[in-house]
């Protein structure tokens, strides 16, 4: 338990990516089976035991503590299950349980030998441990290190491509002896089989201008790029599931698309929240995910509909390997034929000539459409980005000029840097009301002459956060802006990004908040 | 019957000011004479006419402030030597804080006070270790009064530390630390595990380095990390003050690793908040279970919270049926706030 408590931290204070993937790396390494397994479960939420509640934590503190000094401690700590950690009597021994036997242990417990069993452990164990032990039990590692990290550094420990992981992953169990097993050439490949499993999915490049002029357009397909999240769709005989582009398993989020699949067909698709016959905003549609339960309040206000785009197997034919035209075909016929409900056809865009294509681009306004997706009609389903296939082609952004406020320290290689601006507009009484945030989008230059503006010319200071003269005006692109009630000028921009810095443009003439809704259509809440 | 300490040591705006001997322990402000504890500038502050310190104290002050503004007249005493001012007998005792720290024992009308300064009882090569004296009255800090500080051993900080080094070789670690104590004994503890690689120093620590190797503390190679070049700190370990490490002055270093080393860093979100990659729990303070040894070891019936989380620690002391008071002292802890 020690060794993965010590991952557990340093995942935890990490902010860089590869870092992450360095140390998930190391420690499936070096650590044994099953104990690897286990963690690699524990990252993956595949494991079910009685949790504990903020409740019980309480109880083993009141029981092992002084009520005034728990209370002072806490007071300062912020958080309940780290102040219990760190007020633990020091352990006379220090001998952590084992990350299998607390497994096994957990599995086998009652509810109410819960508490007994953590007070045991947290005797014996080191400081890092015992938070680990008692986040594990309240299900909050939040370590910032999701199962795909996990499976990167998988890959790289087994020197294979992670698509190869994710085509084997929802046939595995833990503790994944099998895995390991293959991944360290000691054992033959997981066979999928018949089980419900996600194939990888096939992504599209940018389209670059070079390729717009170079492009042969009369072998190529349009469809619109829905703005919601790419799904899997997988049913057949022995199970069906629905998974993201990335392979995590959403089903229990959204019954009532699991509910609609009772074909035998793999599909490839868009989740879009539908009301009323229009696509709403990706706003609408985060309302859904990540939500461990879905209340019927949820199905009734945020009805989800999956748009397909594309047919992977047709029964039991696997169809990757035929041309895009031949792949639709397929996919209209299985539509005729099985009708499933809370989906559709993403229909095709016609053309007849590259300018009309533009035009069409340029006149889409429409909230759910990003822009246009452009497809070979000679490729094959193809794992991953391949190049010279599939392009998306997004359209123009939105931009709006607006003024920076506030601006704090980036992370990783840009923490010494200021990095993270605040920008607002000006509203009817001439003060700013922050719009968004933006990290990306500057150039080097742009960014280390910000970085010198802004500590000249901080004028007030909230802990990390610098506000400053009200003087430097971006030109801030987003993809769509959205109404929102959790910031004061009732507006959220998608994807914001600052595109110029607009030094010939003094703040006063920036964007105003009015006008800007007008512009976007938006309604104000209130 | 002895006198009661408080009618002849005082707390005043300028800190604490023992009567009948005409001296202040670690004045805040500069005065006529002074006694000073250890080193740090929140307790040894320039410009005092007569300053009583160990000669460790002394030096360090020296190379942080100048000689002249250290003392007019700086007069140093070995630990365990009694010094009578003005009636008032001052003996200076080891307090394992850093080099030089001494606990001041004053004896007077019959009761002896132990002022403690800032302390620690885990080991540490770069200093003299806490050395207990009993006493009527103990004047203790708090500034990890809670109960949920309990530093680990140095030494498992220092092999994490070394872990990382390890394991992201074309990083370097840099390690935010205070340039009195906490760097010296970083260095000490590297070497002590086995680490005889040279360690790289901001320009703010070569001079108090420097202090501690001609006093006999070895430290080993250390080399100035402003002048070498990105690639040659790749790999190895590089001392800054914490106010360097994630700002301007560590766009220098390749891709690196912040470290951070300080007793705060048990709390996730101040280490979070800071930044920091790799917290490690360092500390040259007292714990919670070690100011609770302490209190009991020195048998005083009577004890006086300086600075910190005096709350919670006059609260356990109570239950120990010890009488405890804050002395409310401002302007001291300034120097491990990260």
């Amino acid at each position: 338990m020690k060794a993965f408590a010590n991952l557990l931290e340093r995942l935890l204070f990490s902010p860089g990516r590869n870092a992450k993937i360095t140390l998930l790396k190391n420690y499936f390494t070096t650590r044994p089976d099953p104990e690897r397994g286990f963690a690699l479960a524990v990252l993956a939420g595949a494991l079910e035991f009685p949790g504990a509640k903020p409740a019980m934590l309480r109880a083993l503190a009141e029981a092992r503590t002084d009520p005034a000094l728990f209370a002072l401690s806490y007071d300062f700590v912020g958080d309940l299950a780290e102040t219990l950690a760190l007020i633990w009597p020091r352990p006379a021994v220090n001998a952590p349980p084992e990350l299998p036997e607390v497994i096994a242990s957990l599995r086998a417990a009652k509810r109410h030998e819960i508490p007994n069993l953590v007070a045991s452990w947290l005797d014996v164990s080191d400081v890092s441990t015992r938070i680990a032990l008692i986040k594990l039990m309240t299900g909050g590692l939040r370590v910032g290190a999701s199962l795909r990290l996990a499976k990167l550094a998988l890959a790289e420990l087994g020197g294979i491509d992670v698509q190869q992981i994710d085509e084997v992953w929802h046939s595995l169990t833990p503790p994944y002896a099998d895995l390991f097993a293959w991944l360290e050439q000691r054992g033959p490949q997981p066979d999928a089989a018949q089980q419900p499993v996600f194939r990888p999915v096939m992504l599209a490049h940018p389209i670059e201008d070079k390729d717009l002029e170079s492009l042969d357009w009369s072998v190529h397909r349009a469809e619109w790029k829905w703005d919601g999240i790419r799904v899997q769709l997988v049913a057949g005989p022995h199970g069906k599931r629905l998974y993201t582009r990335t392979a995590d398993d959403i089903s229990h989020a959204f019954p009532e698309i699991l509910d609609a699949m009772t074909f035998h067909a793999v599909l490839d698709g868009e989740l879009l929240v539908m009301r009323d016959g229009e696509v709403a905003s990706f706003s609408d549609l985060q309302q859904r995910l990540n939500r461990k339960t879905v209340s019927t309040a949820m199905l009734r206000d945020y009805p989800v509909i999956v748009r397909l785009y594309d047919i992977l197997f047709h029964g039991d034919a696997d169809v990757r390997s035929k041309n895009f035209d031949e792949r639709r075909g397929h996919l209209e016929a299985f539509m005729a034929h099985a009708h499933p409900a809370q989906m559709d056809l993403s229909p095709l865009v016609n053309f007849s000539a590259y300018q009309e294509l533009a035009a069409l681009r340029a006149g889409a306004r429409a909230a759910g459409i990003e822009g246009l997706m452009i497809k070979h009609a000679e490729s094959p389903y193809l794992a991953g980005r391949p190049k010279g296939h599939w392009w998306k082609w997004k359209r123009d952004p939105l931009s709006v000029d607006a003024v920076l406020m506030y601006a704090q320290r980036g992370h990783g290689k840009r923490s010494s840097y200021y990095s993270d601006y605040t920008f607002g507009l000006w509203n009817e009484n001439g003060e700013l009301v922050p719009i968004g945030k933006a990290y990306s989008g500057y150039t080097d230059a742009e960014l280390n002459f910000l970085d010198k503006w802004i500590r000249n010319n901080t004028i007030g200071r909230f802990g990390p956060v610098r506000e400053v003269a009200k003087e430097i005006v971006f030109e801030v692109g987003f993809d769509a802006a959205q109404r929102s009630t959790r910031h004061k000028s009732g507006v959220a921009l998608r994807f914001p990004r600052i595109l110029r810095l607009r030094t010939d443009k003094p703040a006063t003439e920036a964007d105003r908040l009015e006008s800007f809704k007008t512009t976007m259509k938006m309604k104000d809440l209130s | 019957m002895s006198l009661a300490a408080e009618t002849w040591l005082k707390t005043t705006p300028s800190g604490l000011y023992c009567e009948p001997g005409g001296f202040y322990i670690d004045p805040l402000r500069a005065v006529e004479r002074a006694v000073i504890s250890h080193a740090h500038a929140d307790h040894a502050r320039p410009g005092h006419a007569h300053v009583l310190a160990t000669e460790g104290t002394l030096a360090v002050m020296r190379t942080r402030m100048g000689a002249e503004r250290a003392g007019g007249v700086q007069q140093a005493v070995p630990y365990g030597e009694t010094i009578t001012i003005n009636g008032v007998k001052t003996t200076l005792y080891p307090a394992g804080h850093v080099l030089g720290a001494a606990q001041i024992a004053l004896d007077y009308g019959g009761a002896r006070v132990i002022i403690s300064g800032d302390y620690k009882r885990q080991s540490d090569p770069t200093c003299a270790g806490f050395e207990v004296q009993t006493c009527d009255v103990f004047v203790t800090e708090a500034t990890f009064g809670l109960p949920v500080f309990q530093h680990p051993a140095a030494a498992d900080e220092i092999a994490k530390l070394l872990a990382s080094v390890e394991m992201f070789p074309e990083r370097t670690h840099v390690v935010g630390c205070y340039a009195l104590g906490k760097c010296q004994r970083l260095i000490g503890e590297l070497r002590k595990s086995g680490y005889d690689k040279p360690v790289y120093l901001h320009g703010a620590h070569v001079a108090v380095c420097g202090t501690y190797t001609e006093l006999g503390v070895e430290l080993g190679e250390l080399r100035p990390a402003t002048v070498a070049d990105k690639a040659s700190l790749k790999g190895s370990i590089v001392l800054a003050p914490p106010s360097a490490i994630a700002d301007r002055w560590a766009r220098r270093l390749e891709d690196p690793v912040v470290c951070m080393a300080s007793g705060w860093m048990s709390i996730r979100q101040r280490a979070k908040a800071g930044g920091v990659e790799l917290p490690l729990v360092i500390s040259d303070h007292a714990d919670w279970n070690d100011l609770l040894t302490t209190i009991r070891d020195v048998q005083a019936p009577e004890i006086w919270v300086t600075h910190g989380s005096e709350e919670a620690l006059i609260h356990a002391a109570q239950r120990m049926q010890i009488r405890a008071r804050a002395l409310r002292l401002i302007g001291y802890g300034d120097e491990d706030l990260m």
